[in-house]
C-alpha cells in the first residue's frame, strides 16, 4: 500500500522560497562566522579532550599546558584497556544500554498506541500520572529504588540498572510517540483493518514505520540515558566485574593520583558511541522533536 | 480490553519502579532508617523535616542548588535561542553546525566533569593558560579550592554542556513560526526588536514552558557535576542537595534523614513545574 501525503494545494501557491527568520537581509556571513563560534565552543573542549589522551605522561599533568603532543602515543589507551578492564565496562554498559532502548520502545509503543488510538476509562489521568514523573529526576529516587532491589535481590545486576532505566524513560517516549500515532489518519487505520489487519499488525506496518522519526529519538535518549547513567549505577553495582563504563571511569580519580592520561583515553572510547548513536540518528532529529507535540 | 493489554507492560514498570519507590521515600521519611539487616527502624514521625529545617549545611545545599537553578537555567535559554536564532535559516553546511552545537548534549556527564576539571586546574590546565596570556605571567589559580570559583566552574559545565538540548527545542519552534507573518511585520517597518517581542516569542511560547520546566527540574536536581567536580568541597560549601542527601544516605546511613530531603524536594520541584506552567499559559485558554 502507498502511501503519499499530499501537501495542501494551497501550499503550492506560495513562493518557491520562502522567506527566512532575517527576511531578505539574510545576513549569511554575520550567521556564518557566529555559527563556526558557537560549533567551536561546543566541539573545543572534547577535541582538546582527544589531544590530551594522546598525551605521553611527559606531558600530561606534569604543570605545563601542551595543545597538541609532540609526541603522541596510544599508551593511555593501552593502560585505561588494563588497568580499569575498559573492556568488561564496555560489555556491561552495552548490555545495559541495549536491554534499556528494546524493553523502553517496545512498551512505550504499545501504550502510546493505547493512548492515542483508543478510548478507555481513566485514559487521561493515566497518561498525565506518566508525565508527572517528568517532574521527577532520577537521582530522586536513587534510596527507595536502593531499597526496592535490595529485597528483590537485585543489588549489583546489570538486569536491576535496566529495569530502572526503563522505567525513567518511559514517559518522555510515550508522550513523544502518542504525539506521532496521533498524527497517523484515522482513514489509514480503516483501510488496514478492513484487510483484516489486527492491532498488533496496524502497530508494526502502520504507525510505527511512519512513526520512524520518533522512534529513533526515543532509542537515542534511552541509549544515552543508559550508557551515561551514573548515580543509580554507582549506587546499586558494588563488584567490579558489573561496572558500568561511568562507574569505570570514575575509579580512574584516585584519592592521592590521578590518571590523567588513561582516564581521557578511556573518556574517548566511552564518547564514541554516544556520537555514533546521534549521528545514526540525526536525519530523523528535527522532525522527531517538532512533530512529537513539544513545540 | 485492548488498549489496557497495551499499557500493562509499561505500568507495570512504573508503578514498581517510579511510582512505588515515590511512596516509599515518604514512608522512609519518617523512621530513623536502618539499612542493616536485622537492625530496628525506630519511627519518628516528622523529626526528620525538624532536623533538615535547621541544619545549616541544608541551607548552604540550597542555597547552592537555587543559584545554579537561577544562574544555568536563564543562560541556557538565551544562548540556546541564540543558537537557534542564528542555524534557523539556511546557511553553508547548516546540519554540521547544527548537529556540532548538539554534541555536547549526548557526552556524558562523567567524562565532562572531569574534562572540566582538568581544564580548570592550576597546573597546565587550558583556563589559567588562557588566563596567563591576558596577564603577561603565569597563572595558577586552583579554582576547585575556592567556593565562588568551584561553582563557576559547576555552572560553566552544566551551560556549556546544556545548550544544545534548548537549541534544538528552540531551533524547532522557530522552523514553524508563520515567515510570511513576519515578512510583512518587517515591511510594515516594525523594528528587529519588536518583531521579536511581539512575533516571534509569542509563537514559540510554548516551547519556551516546555524548556523551562525541564530545564528549571533538571537543575535543581544537579548531582553529578557536583559530585565528581568539588565532591562538596572545600568543606562542604559547593553541596547541592542531592549531593547532601546521596552523602548523608550512603556516607553516614542516614537513610531516613536523606529520605526527608528527597522527598521535600519532590513536592517543591512538582509544585514548581505546575507553577510554571500556569503562569506561563497564554491567556484565554
Amino acid at each position: 500500500m502507498a502511501i503519499a501525503i499530499e501537501a495542501p494545494a494551497q501550499a503550492k501557491l506560495k513562493p518557491a522560497a520562502a522567506p527566512g527568520l532575517f527576511g531578505t537581509k539574510t545576513r549569511k556571513k554575520t550567521r556564518l562566522v557566529t555559527a563556526v563560534i558557537l560549533a567551536l565552543i561546543s566541539m573545543g573542549p572534547l577535541l582538546y579532550m582527544i589531544s590530551l589522551s594522546f598525551q605521553p605522561p611527559s606531558e600530561i599533568g606534569t604543570g605545563n599546558f601542551v595543545l597538541w603532543p609532540s609526541h603522541p602515543t596510544t599508551q593511555n589507551y593501552v593502560q585505561a584497556w588494563d588497568t580499569v578492564k575498559l573492556g568488561q565496562l564496555l560489555l556491561n554498559s552495552t548490555i545495559v544500554a541495549a536491554g534499556t532502548v528494546v524493553l523502553t520502545v517496545v512498551c512505550a509503543s504499545l501504550a502510546a498506541f493505547a493512548f492515542a488510538r483508543y478510548r478507555f476509562r481513566f485514559k487521561e489521568l493515566i497518561f498525565y500520572l506518566f508525565l508527572a514523573s517528568l517532574a521527577v529526576p532520577s537521582v530522586e529516587l536513587v534510596i527507595p529504588q536502593y531499597l526496592l532491589m535490595d529485597r528483590l535481590h537485585l543489588i549489583d545486576s546489570l538486569l536491576g540498572l535496566t529495569l530502572i532505566y526503563v522505567s525513567a524513560n518511559l514517559p518522555f517516549s510515550i508522550f513523544l510517540l502518542r504525539g506521532f500515532f496521533e498524527a497517523v489518519p484515522h482513514e489509514l487505520e480503516e483501510s488496514f483493518r478492513l484487510d483484516g489487519a489486527n492491532s498488533v499488525r496496524v502497530l508494526t506496518r502502520l504507525l510505527a514505520p511512519l512513526s520512524i522519526p520518533a522512534l529513533a529519538v526515543v532509542a537515542l535518549f534511552a541509549f544515552n540515558a543508559a550508557w551515561d547513567e551514573f548515580v543509580i549505577a554507582l549506587t546499586l553495582i558494588n563488584s567490579s566485574s558489573h561496572f558500568t563504563v561511568p562507574i569505570g571511569l570514575s575509579l580512574f580519580i584516585g584519592a592521592h593520583t590521578t590518571e590523567w592520561g588513561p582516564l581521557f583515553a578511556a573518556s574517548v572510547v566511552a564518547t564514541v558511541p554516544n556520537v555514533i548513536a546521534f549521528m545514526l540518528s540525526q536525519r530523523w532529529f528535527k522532525s522527531g522533536v517538532s512533530l512529537g507535540g513539544i513545540r | 480490553m485492548t488498549p489496557y493489554l497495551l499499557i500493562i507492560p509499561a505500568a507495570a514498570f512504573y508503578a514498581v519502579f517510579t511510582i512505588y519507590p515515590i511512596f516509599r521515600q515518604f514512608d522512609v521519611s519518617f523512621f530513623n532508617w536502618q539499612v542493616f539487616p536485622g537492625s530496628q527502624s525506630p519511627f519518628v514521625g516528622w523529626s526528620n523535616y525538624s532536623r533538615l529545617l535547621h541544619d545549616p549545611a541544608v541551607r548552604t545545599a540550597l542555597y547552592n542548588t537555587a543559584l545554579y537553578v537561577v544562574i544555568t537555567v536563564p543562560a541556557q535559554m538565551a544562548l540556546g535561542l541564540f543558537a537557534a536564532a542564528v542555524l534557523t535559516d539556511r546557511l553553508p553546511a547548516s546540519a554540521l553546525w547544527r548537529g556540532l552545537v548538539f554534541v555536547p548534549v549526548v557526552t556524558s556527564w562523567v567524562v565532562v566533569s572531569f574534562l572540566f576539571a582538568y581544564m580548570f586546574s592550576p597546573s597546565g590546565g587550558l583556563v589559567d593558560t588562557i588566563l596567563g596570556l591576558f596577564a603577561g605571567h603565569a597563572v595558577h589559580f586552583d579554582w576547585l579550592a575556592q567556593t565562588w570559583s568551584a561553582n563557576i566552574v559547576i555552572w560553566l559545565v552544566g551551560i556549556w554542556k546544556g545548550v544544545g538540548w534548548s537549541f534544538i527545542i528552540f531551533l524547532a519552534a522557530l522552523d514553524g513560526t508563520a515567515r510570511d507573518v513576519i515578512e510583512a511585520g518587517r515591511v510594515d517597518g516594525a523594528t528587529e526588536r519588536r518583531i521579536w517581542r511581539s512575533l516571534i516569542i509569542p509563537s514559540i511560547r510554548q516551547s519556551i514552558v516546555f524548556v523551562l520546566v525541564l530545564l528549571v527540574i533538571g537543575a535543581a536536581s544537579i548531582f553529578q557535576s557536583v559530585w565528581l567536580i568539588s565532591a562538596g568541597g572545600p568543606y562542604g560549601s559547593t553541596h547541592v542537595l542531592y549531593t547532601y542527601a546521596y552523602q548523608q544516605a550512603f556516607t553516614d546511613f542516614s537513610f531516613g534523614y536523606a529520605a526527608a530531603i528527597g522527598s521535600l524536594l519532590a513536592v517543591v520541584l512538582f509544585g514548581l513545574s505546575v507553577a510554571e506552567i500556569q503562569v506561563l499559559r497564554p491567556r484565554g485558554d
